[in-house]
């Protein structure tokens, strides 16, 4: 019997054996895995099976354009970041089958096989990523059209998050107000402290799992319960690194995080569309897509219409597209942005300014993957200082 | 296009319903050739439902889908009060619509929409009305000129101003004659005459001068190139016409159509559900910036 | 675009110069494939696969290799003059291929060392792309092609579509499969972010760091990484040599190539 004392909201001490045992039980009930994992030089977020394959005392430094992981005996299980990865590539894939069709002598059919997409858990989910899932949803659910495709891998999403300890030197959550707490969003919580963790419960899914653990006699005691004291004490974790945040100090050995001044961010940049910064940093700019395509809540993407040989059988493929290429914006009588600095501006006006206009939110969370990951390092933070300190008149 | 006499006017609510990605499909009823690249087809669709249940307003437009080619954005070009048959005029520049623009009677093709938002044309009724058309712009504009024949009593003075590149690229010649009879101004401007033409020489934007505005009453609706749309739109302030009374069809590139794809913004609109028409006072200061 | 969506099957024809043979081995690969596009294509000279040969014209013409011998010249003129729509196909027709690596020398002293009796050779002094000589209506980049671009050619010319070939960076299929960056985790110089997409970043997904087989990108920056690159500690002859590979002679890596050799420094001040 589920323990029906386990509600949202409530908290409960888990050791590492605890961890395997949720993973055990997510997998039982038919969930892919997923978490941090190292893989060819960074932590990724990876299939898991056994908590042993967490990143376990392993922190990663990043800044523009540059990430390390190095080891670290006193770092704990969820002491890295964010790495290359995010909750996009998950719910919404690179590239993706929207629609198959097949002929016959009668013409086309729409002949999209129907198959509800496997039920997800994701591990080691972070403020900034709760909040890129939230405006996420709000581009693809929220609107008069509902993707059908994310809405089926949504619904069958399960969330472990995990509240930060400590920032990389790309991170700006605080700016944002998406961090460095976990929250709202997920269905169970972490705080890593003093090699256990504190599981707050933040849904109903979070609370069955919780109780199931709790009723297979795991080491986890249904009568540790955090008291009200514990609870603020753990909560205090995540708090004073963003006071740390917004202070920009850090303690020694840790690197000073980014901060972004988002006071009036629309107006500032929808009246500095001419600006010579926009050519300043093109000169800089590759005009790659790194920076878009790691960004968790950028969501363009094309739509192609390919056949197979025999012509028979057509397909629509829809794959990840981004604003500083020029089949972004290729029309048939030339191009609506042909030079990089209208393209560097596209990303950056959209993501802070014309966002609020859409989405009523900022369309940055804070999480710095576009500052580690730009193969030449440019800085969205640094950019919006520049105009910020010099407008045009 | 012409079609039979109005029925009764579609409730913009009863619009798509289901997913933004599904294709009704629907044949190729007849086709006119309406110049050396642009051609009129009507299709019907080919479930029941569809033709029952389809609706769309003046200025929304379909995406049109051909499997294993692709698909294009094309303004619905027929009277919104007979939707079991629709009419799309395409103007063959690339792919898909060179695929569009070849195909013949009974030939296939699937339609999603109708999507984006239409002309105001119930808010402006009472008014004096401009129709400025660029080459295929006329497209997006046709079918509130089948409105407003339908509803002519509710409009004041109607002027239709149609620019092409040669009188041979002047569309939807035969349709000159009714508009015409239901009072309608219509006015012809080429780039370049040809043997015969013995209309003006010049740029939509100039056919402004010849009418008499009163400002305060009149509102304009304009579709075609951007820098025509702009000229046009700048002149008719001149003449004294609020920019809130001037709406424009943006063009720009679309994958889905519903908000989804990200492709067709322009600061911060996308173009595909907050257009494509707009009112000028809103979209202008956007047009204005180079490479937005 | 051109299109050759024709009532009849389209003919096609593959013609070889200086080159490796290497995308006429991707060519074979896909023979099977080409054939299977509904029959939809009549493959009329291919000398390398079957010794049938039709004469011209030819709807579709595919073209390997560079120009690189005097009789190159009148050659592609006339093929040109036989192919309603012209494709080149991989790095040596499309920037000249590694053998353009001669032409920052003295091609004599090469001849000397390599051949025997030199005067037997007749040689150009530069290996130079197809388009430098006739108008190329589409490029099928890469050291050797991509089958599966290829297919997509002739798919696409049949049904009379524009091909989708991205002309963004390698950096767009490495996101897309995932693959952790090399240039931002392990510091090492990639060419990925100025590269044109196409291979589906093989080599980063393997480890190594892009090498250009596809050549420049759209609108590439190669001041702006090679800058970068520099600062991090790679050597401008490391990087120069990045350049100077099978897309040598490709005006944009060329340039950066002179560029690193000391030619002058044309970064914005930074
Ligand atoms: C709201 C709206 C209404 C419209 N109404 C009409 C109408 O009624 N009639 C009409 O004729 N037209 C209309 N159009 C325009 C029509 O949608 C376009 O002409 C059409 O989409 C062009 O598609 P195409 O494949 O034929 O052209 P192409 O130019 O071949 O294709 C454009 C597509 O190809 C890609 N592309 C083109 N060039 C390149 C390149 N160099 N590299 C990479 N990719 C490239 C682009 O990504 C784009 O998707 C309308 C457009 C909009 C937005
Ligand atoms: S813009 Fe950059 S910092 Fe902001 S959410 Fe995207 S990747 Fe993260
Ligand atoms: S337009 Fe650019 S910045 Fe905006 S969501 Fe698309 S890729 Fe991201
Ligand atoms: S900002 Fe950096 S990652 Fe983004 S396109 Fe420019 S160079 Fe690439
Ligand atoms: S590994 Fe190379 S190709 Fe891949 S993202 Fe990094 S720079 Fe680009
Ligand atoms: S066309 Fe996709 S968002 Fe407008």
């Amino acid at each position: 019997m589920p323990d029906s004392s386990s509600i949202p909201g409530d908290w409960r001490w888990l050791d590492a054996d605890g961890l395997q045992i949720l993973i055990d039980l997510l997998r039982g009930r038919g969930f892919r895995v997923v978490g941090p994992r190292i893989a060819d030089g960074a932590i990724v977020i990876g299939d898991i099976d056994s908590a042993a394959q967490l990143p376990t005392g392993w922190l990663d430094d990043q800044d523009g354009g540059s990430y390390r992981l190095r080891q670290d005996k006193a770092a704990g299980t969820f002491d890295h970041v964010v790495g290359p990865h995010s909750l996009k590539n998950f719910l919404f894939p690179a590239r993706e089958t929207l629609q198959h069709w097949t002929r016959d002598d009668r013409g086309w059919h729409d002949t999209t096989p129907a198959e509800p997409p496997r039920p997800l858990a994701v591990i080691g989910v972070r403020g900034c990523d709760l909040a890129a899932l939230a405006i996420q949803d709000r581009v693809f659910l929220g609107g008069d059209h509902v993707d059908p495709a994310y809405k089926a891998r949504r619904e069958r999403l399960f969330l472990l998050a995990v509240n930060c300890r400590r920032a990389a030197a790309t991170c700006f959550c605080h700016s944002m107000g998406c961090g460095p707490a976990a929250g709202p969003g997920f269905d169970l919580a972490l705080t890593e402290t003093d090699g256990r963790f504190a599981v707050e419960t933040g849904s109903e899914a979070g609370a069955a799992l919780l109780a199931e653990l709790a009723a297979r006699g795991s080491p986890v005691t249904p009568a540790e319960i955090l008291d009200e004291a514990a609870i603020e004490q753990v909560r205090d974790i995540p708090r004073r690194l963003g006071r740390e945040m917004h202070a920009r100090r850090a303690e020694p050995g840790r690197p000073v995080p980014r901060s972004l001044d988002t006071d009036g961010i629309r107006d500032l940049l929808f009246s500095n569309l001419e600006h010579p910064r926009w050519q300043q940093v093109a000169d800089r700019c590759l005009s790659c897509a790194n920076c878009t395509l790691v960004c968790p809540t950028c969501f363009c993407s094309s739509v192609s219409d390919v056949a197979d040989l025999s012509g028979d059988h057509a397909s629509r493929e829809r794959q990840w597209a981004s604003c500083f290429t020029l089949e972004h914006s290729q029309m048939h009588g030339g191009n609506a942005r042909p030079t990089v600095a209208s393209r560097y501006r596209q990303w950056l006006t959209h993501k802070l300014a014309g966002w609020i206009d859409q989405f009523g939110s900022s369309g940055c969370t804070g999480c710095g993957r576009c500052i580690t990951w730009c193969p030449v390092g440019i800085d969205l933070t640094a950019e919006v200082a520049a105009i910020r300190e010099a407008p045009t008149p | 296009m012409t079609l039979p006499a109005p029925l009764s006017y579609p409730p913009p609510e009863s619009l798509d319903p289901g997913s933004p990605w599904h294709a009704r499909p629907a044949r190729i009823d007849r086709v006119r050739d309406e110049s050396a690249d642009v051609r009129t087809m009507v299709l019907v669709f080919e479930q029941a439902r569809d033709r029952r249940d389809y609706r769309f307003l003046p200025g929304q437009f379909n995406m049109l889908l051909l499997p294993g080619i692709g698909e294009a954005a094309i303004s619905i070009a027929s009277d919104p009060e007979h939707c079991s048959a629709v009419a799309h005029t395409v103007r063959a520049v690339g792919s898909v619509t060179h695929a569009l623009a070849r195909l013949e009677v009974g030939d296939q093709l699937f339609v999603r929409g109708p999507f984006g938002r239409p002309w105001p044309l119930e808010e402006l009724r009472e008014r004096d009305l401009i129709i400025a058309a660029g080459g295929v712009g006329l497209a997006s504009v046709q079918a509130a000129i089948c409105h407003c024949m339908t509803h002519r009593g509710d409009y004041g003075r109607i002027a239709v101003l149609h620019g092409a590149k040669t009188p041979a690229d002047l569309l939807c010649r035969s349709d000159y004659g009714r508009w015409r009879d239901h009072g309608i101004d219509l006015h012809l401007i080429v780039d370049h005459a040809a043997p015969g033409w013995q209309g003006p020489v010049g740029f939509v934007p100039q056919l402004l001068d010849r009418l008499e505005i009163v400002p305060s009453e009149t509102s304009l609706i304009c579709c075609g190139p951007e820098p025509m749309m702009e000229a046009v739109a700048r002149r008719s302030i001149a003449a004294g016409i609020d920019p809130d009374q001037i709406f424009v069809s943006i063009e720009r590139l679309m994958a889905c159509a519903s908000g989804l794809c990200g492709l067709c913004q322009l600061g911060p609109f996308f173009i595909c559900k907050d257009g494509p028409v707009l009112s000028y006072d809103r979209i202008g200061p956007w047009l204005a910036v180079p490479h937005l | 675009m051109t299109t050759v969506a024709t009532a009849k099957k389209p003919r096609l024809a593959v013609f070889k110069f200086a080159s490796c043979d290497g995308c006429q081995l991707q060519l074979l690969d896909a023979e099977g494939q080409l054939r299977a596009i509904a029959d939809q294509v009549e493959i009329d000279h291919f000398l390398e696969a079957r010794s049938r040969s039709l004469p011209g014209p030819y709807d579709i013409g595919l073209v390997e290799g560079s120009i690189s011998t005097p009789a190159d010249i009148p050659r592609i003129l006339e093929i040109r003059r036989q192919c309603r729509f012209l494709v080149t196909i991989g790095a040596c027709a499309t920037s000249g291929g590694i053998q353009a690596l001669r032409n920052w020398g003295q091609v004599d002293e090469f001849l000397g060392a390599v051949y025997a009796t030199p005067a037997y050779v007749q040689s150009l002094e530069k290996s130079t792309a197809i388009a430098d000589h006739v108008p190329v209506d589409f490029e099928l980049r890469g050291c050797p092609i991509d089958t599966r671009q290829l297919v997509e050619l002739v798919s696409a010319v049949v049904v009379g579509r524009r091909p989708r070939v991205p002309t963004y960076s390698v950096c767009v299929e490495c996101k897309m499969r995932g693959t952790v960056c090399v240039a931002v985790a392990r510091g090492i110089a990639c060419l990925g972010p100025v590269t044109q997409a196409g291979c589906d970043a093989l080599c980063p997904a393997h480890d190594r760091e892009c090498f250009g087989c596809f050549g420049p990108s759209q609108q590439p920056n190669l001041v702006s990484l090679n800058g970068f690159y520099e600062r991090q500690g790679a050597s401008r002859e490391r990087l120069g040599r990045l350049v100077q590979s099978f897309n040598a002679w490709s005006p944009e890596f060329h340039a950066e190539h002179d560029r690193l050799a000391g030619g002058p420094d044309t970064e914005a001040d930074r």
